[in-house]
């Protein structure tokens, strides 16, 4: 019996399934059903543990459909690894019931949805906009939006709150002190923006303000071909871009049914690792910063600095580095650059172990993390965490173990898992899988596997320039695939990496254009910092500060 | 103009006392125009506010980090507070909510200030034509320096800077600073 036979089967005991519509489409099981029964049937998933993690909620527009909206549910097992995607159609007006009593990170999803379509959530109690201008009218996913129709904004928000179901976020208390920290705030990384209410040094109230990196991803993906959008991905979390390049190809992979070369998977196994390494850098580095140890930051960026390097020698290209094109690899590696990287690999183990002597083996360190702000395992599944900071809860849950892809399942590995949810544990965790990258990266590179850095399909991959320039064929391929464009079969597909921050998924509803029709991202720090203001509620103000930083929330992929 | 071309030279008509206290004042100091030597002191001293918002902010903490240095050029004590800023460096997009931020962090600073526009995103919106992104930081903020790429590499950032340090040397006249005013403004 498959999945979705089982699924099917575990449903119609306790529902009318009549409505319901079950498929299973590229390797996804889906599932469609009426709006109104969306809640009940979520709540059942969650009480009988099927899936245990709501990983996204969106909207898609169809325009020309008299219920014109798809809200869209994205589930996923611990357990099993399975996975499911429930659609249910609204029309413009209808509401649907709210999933945030069933998993509290139903809430900045559901916001999202509200802000980007104008799609209802009866029952939550905060529904206002969340990555858009408070002055910012209409909703710009829909189709009928044009992308560079800008708006104004002339004022910022004053010191303002959620509103919760029995008192409003905009009245302050006048026994406490408000503060604003942020946008422009050392510790706020320049653009986020936290509210709170203070009783001597204790938070009482905090809020969060996002949107002020909303560079519009998902608008500009929908008006750019495929292979154009790989830029864009770079600048999702721009602190590991190549890692965003791989998820999103593999997805578009995934839709096409390319498999690709040997070689070209492990170089982005290469390249992935390196991310993660230089990705935990920056966490760990300005995590100190914050907490007020500069020496750890100046010496890791030596290392950063090296990881550019290689990047430079592989493409020229040191950040934004769009290295990887649907269907493999945009070049091949020069000469040496695999010994190259072992030889980074011995430098940066000798450089780990001496972070970890200056950072979590200093007195001052520990105390200002160590059983700081913890968030238990529950808690952490609720709102949706993943990566690092679910593991340093105790959940021992990685994709490249769950669901290994690119040969993960060969590779020599463990996953670190914490103790306690603390902010301690989640520099244990990160400095811990900075040297398990390390221990993949030699592994992948002691003996990297011969043959072609990229399928040659004529309809999906551009010919090398010696054919462009030197033959008809060439010449014509080129013309064909740059007029014409890659273009993926009409359907969906969800598909998830484990990316340096935790799960790094990318919805794709493609048309059969050479535009994706719709691109969602389902970035992991979106779900973890919705947690920040029940996370330090009745903690210090300089534990709330080093909470921000030990979630390493990245803007770029918070605001997209 | 460096300081040592700016040393007046003695006159002829000049008595011989004045010539000897001339001789006298060139072995232990030197001569130079009041607002020559307090540019001078300005370039090499200039105090950097990082309004890092995206990628640029990353490869700003390279221009700081330990390779590339940015002080070797005078600009390394960065200052979150506006009161202690001269030098604006907005690196990085920003968006139509976060431009009320910017002005008001701008209109903070003290006197003489100047602002660099690192990347392609705050000069020009870069390649966000998009509905939410401030098509460059000077619709709402006067720039003196842009400096291309995206993100721009280190050197370029250094070099953009070094053109800024050039422009207050020569005391360069700046009318788009002059003439700006706050968009937001409503008197």
């Amino acid at each position: 019996m498959t999945k979705l036979e089982e699924l099917k089967k575990n449903l119609s005991e306790k529902f009318n399934t009549a409505n319901f519509k079950f498929s299973h489409n590229f390797g996804d099981d889906v599932l469609e059903i009426p709006k109104d029964q969306i809640a009940p049937v979520l709540r059942y998933f969650r009480e009988i543990g099927k899936f245990d993690f709501l990983m996204d909620i969106c909207g898609v527009d169809y325009p020309a459909r008299a219920l014109r909206f798809d809200v869209v549910y994205h589930l996923f097992s611990s357990r099993d690894g399975s996975r499911l995607r429930m659609k249910a159609q609204v029309g413009e007006g209808d509401s649907v019931d709210s999933a945030i009593r069933i998993w509290r990170g139903a809430d900045w999803f559901e916001r999202e949805a509200f802000d980007m379509f104008g799609i209802k959530f009866s029952g939550h109690p905060n529904l206002r906009k969340i990555l858009t201008h408070h002055q910012f009218v209409g909703h710009p996913l829909r189709k009928d939006y044009e992308a560079d129709r800008q708006q104004a904004c002339n004022e910022t928000l004053p010191v303002h709150f959620d509103d919760t179901d029995s008192e409003s976020g905009a009245i302050l208390n006048e026994n406490l002190v408000p503060i604003n920290i942020g946008p422009s705030h050392p510790a706020m990384h320049g653009t986020l923006r936290v509210m709170a209410e203070l009783d001597g040094e204790t938070v009482v109230r905090a809020s969060c303000e996002i949107g002020y990196l909303h560079r519009c991803f998902e608008k500009m993906a929908e008006t750019h071909p495929y292979n154009q959008v790989i830029p864009y991905t770079d600048r999702l979390n721009y602190c590991s871009a190549p890692m965003n390049n791989v998820g999103y190809c593999k997805t578009v992979e995934r839709l096409m049914g390319v498999e690709i070369p040997p070689k070209a998977q492990a170089m982005r196994v290469i390249l992935c690792e390196l991310s993660r390494v230089i990705d935990h850098i920056i966490s760990v580095g300005t995590g100190g910063v914050d907490l007020g140890a500069l020496t750890a930051f100046f010496h890791l960026f030596t290392y950063r600095e090296k990881v550019y390097t290689l990047f430079e020698k592989l493409c020229g290209s040191r950040l934004t580095v769009a290295m990887t094109r649907v269907g493999g690899m945009a070049q091949d590696a020069p000469e040496g650059w695999f010994d190259d990287v072992l030889a980074f690999c011995k430098e940066m183990r000798a450089g780990v172990d001496e972070i970890s002597k200056l950072m979590i083996d200093n007195k001052i360190f520990i105390k200002r993390t160590q059983g700081v702000c913890p968030v238990t395992a529950q808690e952490a599944i609720s709102w949706g965490y993943t990566g690092p900071l679910l593991r340093a809860s105790g959940v021992n849950l990685d994709l490249r173990k769950t669901a290994p892809y690119y040969g993960y399942d060969a590779l020599n590995f463990e996953v670190p898992v914490g103790t306690s949810g603390d902010i301690y544990d989640r520099y244990l965790v990160r400095i811990e899988e900075m040297k398990q990258s390390i221990r993949i990266i030699e592994q992948v590179c002691k003996n990297p596997p011969g043959g072609d850095y990229t399928i040659r399909d004529k309809g999906i991959v551009l010919p090398e320039k010696k054919d462009v320039y030197g033959n008809i064929e060439g010449l014509m391929n080129h013309f064909m695939l740059v007029i014409k464009g890659l273009r993926p079969p009409p359907g969906e597909i969800y598909d998830a990496t484990e990316a340096a921050n935790g799960e790094l998924g990318f919805y794709l509803v493609s048309d059969g254009s050479a535009n994706p029709y719709r691109l969602k991202v389902r970035p992991p720090c979106f779900a973890i910092y919705q947690s920040f203001p029940h996370v330090v509620k009745g903690a210090m103000l300089a534990d709330a500060i080093a909470t921000v930083s030990s979630m390493n929330v990245i803007a770029g992929e918070l605001d997209r | 103009m460096s300081v040592s071309s700016v040393i007046t030279t003695t006159s002829k008509t000049r008595g011989q006392n004045q010539v000897h206290a001339d001789e006298l004042s060139r072995s232990f100091a030197l001569t130079t125009r009041l607002d020559a030597i307090v540019a001078w002191g300005r370039k090499n001293a200039l105090w950097p506010l990082p309004y890092g918002t995206a990628c640029c902010g990353i490869e700003l903490m390279s221009v700081m980090g330990p390779r590339y240095d940015l002080a070797r050029f005078g600009a390394e004590v960065v200052r979150f507070s506006p009161r202690q800023a001269d030098l604006l460096l907005v690196a990085g997009t920003i968006t139509e909510k976060m431009a009320p931020v910017l002005v008001r962090i701008y209109e903070q600073m003290l006197e003489p200030k100047y602002v660099l526009s690192m990347g392609a995103c705050a000069s020009s919106g870069g390649f966000y034509r998009a509905y939410h992104v401030l098509q460059g930081c000077d619709k709402v903020v006067p720039v003196d320096v842009y400096v291309p790429g995206c993100p721009p590499t280190p050197e370029a950032v250094l070099d953009g800077i070094m053109s800024l340090q050039r422009m207050i040397a020569t005391q360069q006249p700046r009318p788009w600073r002059d003439n700006w005013k706050n968009p937001y403004d409503q008197t």
